[in-house]
């Protein structure tokens, strides 16, 4: 019986489904390292562009002596996806691919990722144990509001939630007024949704009288943007809920790579499935736990679409030591901005995400808020759209000056640079049921 | 002796002001004194309304901020330094005006002025005490004539 059999056996000697969140890290490691050898010979066998890539390095599967040789095999990148669309990474033949998504592809073609059974069984028990840290067990009522379709969010979501035990809404994103009629009337208890929708959600509630804080529901489970702890705040504040960051992507499983658990210190990664690695986003180095940069994933088990080395653009660092929740999964960082959200406005690097930051520290302010960057005369020039809200509104021009100073002043004390601030209507900056529109970027037309 | 006025926000856009005017009047609501206080990129537009309550419900169903302020209407002689007269009341009373705007009613030989305050309550006392007229919510039953 050779060491992969062995472990899998040990692991599923364990019971609960969350049981391999706490694998002693000796097992785990071994259990990554076997995992790897099989995913690395699967991707050479079965993808040529893999293969290719190992070969132009002159390495093959079995130079993998340990862990940490992984740093130097080559990365995945998004373009490699897009270069081989549609099927050109599939590890399976069609007759055994049960399951296609594809991304929203904002910029040409989209990616297209694949599924096995066994990928789906999996991406099914990494959500089981998402859930399950989210404090959600049978019995529990899940208002689905991911989009179900070619997003993996809805399906990934959903089966998680089935396959944990929970009732399961499958409501899919939009029509507002019914999610909060339903979420009101079926007694729902969690919801999983983008924060940036849960938080137009609990606005319309207020609107129509109903408030969150006085139903059943007491978690949220928000992803597929990127989002900063003083959102968190606001819409546990609003909701009486407690907000569980989960972090994936379609292009390792979607859904599911990461969760928070109740200590909210970072999310940590079902390593057993996904190989986590932090680079640095210029030169690839590999860089050591605490340190910041972009994110890179291996998938240890996915039979359909092996990533080796994916660049996820995703920025964050892994969180060093035990968390007290006792799981011995490491954690990473909150992502609150991607390599590729980043603007740079008049040379200066601007995050979307520190704009939600400065509109929070304000207090009454709400995080909807759109960026519209133009040229004018040659200069960039960036304009932050910030809607009036109840908290901030004033039948007085001085004090709607003022705030307009205090937003304009706490975005230059972030961004370091000055920026036009425009007070808008409320509920006029459109609402995303997805991922939100941030950035409008006319730069390029002028 | 105080009245309800509402204020909503409006971008300095074409047509902005027109669509919650619309939306009182398909619903019977008379708009009795309005002002629109504008800079370059924003305004505010207050008004005194016949119902007050059902107005802000329904600006607030159509996804209008609404802010309810405190204003007095007060009485002033139609006649040459009849405002001054008024004016002269509150200096040196420590009560601050933040806008005024003019109630279109005449009644007889007065003109009816609407005031924010800073301290409303205080400015009711005061005007009293000094002979000036402040109209309770009647003056919203005045039809023109």
């Amino acid at each position: 019986m050779n060491i992969a059999t062995l472990t899998e056996n040990r692991m599923a000697a364990f019971q609960p489904p969350s049981a391999p969140d706490y694998l002693p890290p000796a097992i785990l490691r071994e259990l990554q390292f076997s995992r790897l050898k099989a995913i690395l010979t699967r991707a050479w066998d079965c993808v040529p562009l893999f293969r290719a890539r190992l070969r132009e390095r002159n390495l093959a599967p079995s130079h993998l002596a340990s862990l940490e040789d992984i740093a130097e095999l080559p990365f995945t990148t998004k373009t490699d996806l897009r270069d081989t669309y549609p099927f050109g990474l599939f590890a399976s033949p069609m007759q055994d691919i049960v399951r296609l998504h594809a991304s929203s592809g904002t910029t040409g073609k989209p990616i297209v990722v694949a599924y096995t059974q066994r990928d789906v069984d999996v991406w099914t028990s990494v959500m089981v144990r998402c859930f399950s840290a989210c404090g959600l067990h049978q019995g529990d009522i899940v208002q689905n509001a991911y989009g179900y379709g070619l997003f993996t969010g809805g399906l990934g979501a959903h089966y998680g939630a089935e396959g944990l035990g929970a009732t399961v809404i499958p409501i899919s994103g939009g029509n507002t007024d019914r999610q909060i009629m339903i979420m009101k009337d079926f007694g729902v208890t969690a919801i999983c949704c983008t924060p940036s929708y849960f938080l137009h959600l609990a606005e319309r509630a207020l609107q129509l009288g109903v408030n969150l804080r006085d139903l059943p529901l007491r978690a949220g489970i928000f992803g597929a943007e990127p989002w900063t702890d003083s959102l968190r705040r606001r819409l546990e504040d609003l909701a009486g809920i407690q907000a569980f960051d989960i972090y994936g992507l379609s292009e390792v499983i979607g859904p599911g790579v990461a969760i928070e658990c109740p200590y909210h210190n970072g999310l940590h990664i079902f390593e057993d499935h996904f190989y986590p690695e932090v680079v640095d986003p210029e030169s690839g180095q590999s860089l050591p736990e605490g340190e910041e940069g972009e994110l890179v994933l291996t998938t240890l088990s996915k039979e359909a679409m092996p990533m080796i080395r994916y660049r996820t653009r995703d920025i964050t660092a892994l969180i060093p030591g035990p968390c007290p929740c006792g799981r011995s999964l490491r954690r990473m960082r909150r992502i609150a901005r991607r390599t590729d959200d980043m603007l740079i406005v008049r040379g200066v690097n601007i995050f979307p995400s520190q704009v939600e930051a400065a509109l929070l520290t304000i207090e009454g302010t709400m995080p909807h808020y759109q960026i519209l960057l133009t040229r004018q005369h040659g200069l960039d020039q960036m304009e932050v759209q910030v809607e009036v809200t109840a908290e901030t509104f004033s039948d007085r021009i001085g004090a709607m000056e003022e705030l307009n100073q205090k937003i304009a002043d706490a975005l230059e004390h972030v961004l370091g640079i000055r920026v036009e601030v425009l007070l808008v209507e409320p509920h006029t900056i459109q609402r995303s049921e997805g991922k939100a529109r941030r950035v409008i970027d006319r730069r390029s037309e002028s | 002796m105080k009245l309800h006025q509402l204020s909503i926000f409006s971008e300095n856009k074409p047509g902005h002001v027109v669509e919650p005017c619309r939306l009182l009047a398909r619903e019977g609501i008379d708009i009795r004194a309005l002002s629109l206080a504008d800079t370059q990129r924003f305004g505010i537009l207050r008004m005194i309304v016949s119902d007050w309550q059902k107005a802000k419900a329904l600006l607030e169903t159509s996804g209008a901020v609404v802010k309810v302020t405190e204003v007095l209407a007060v009485e002033v002689p139609d006649r040459p330094g009849g405002l001054a007269d008024v004016l002269g009341v509150l200096e040196g009373s420590g009560i601050n005006i933040e806008y005024m705007y003019a109630f279109p009613f005449v009644r007889g030989e007065k003109a009816v002025l609407i005031f924010r305050f800073d301290k409303p309550d205080a400015a009711v006392t005061h005007l009293a005490q000094h002979g000036v007229n402040v109209l309770g919510e009647g003056i919203l039953d005045t039809v023109a004539g």
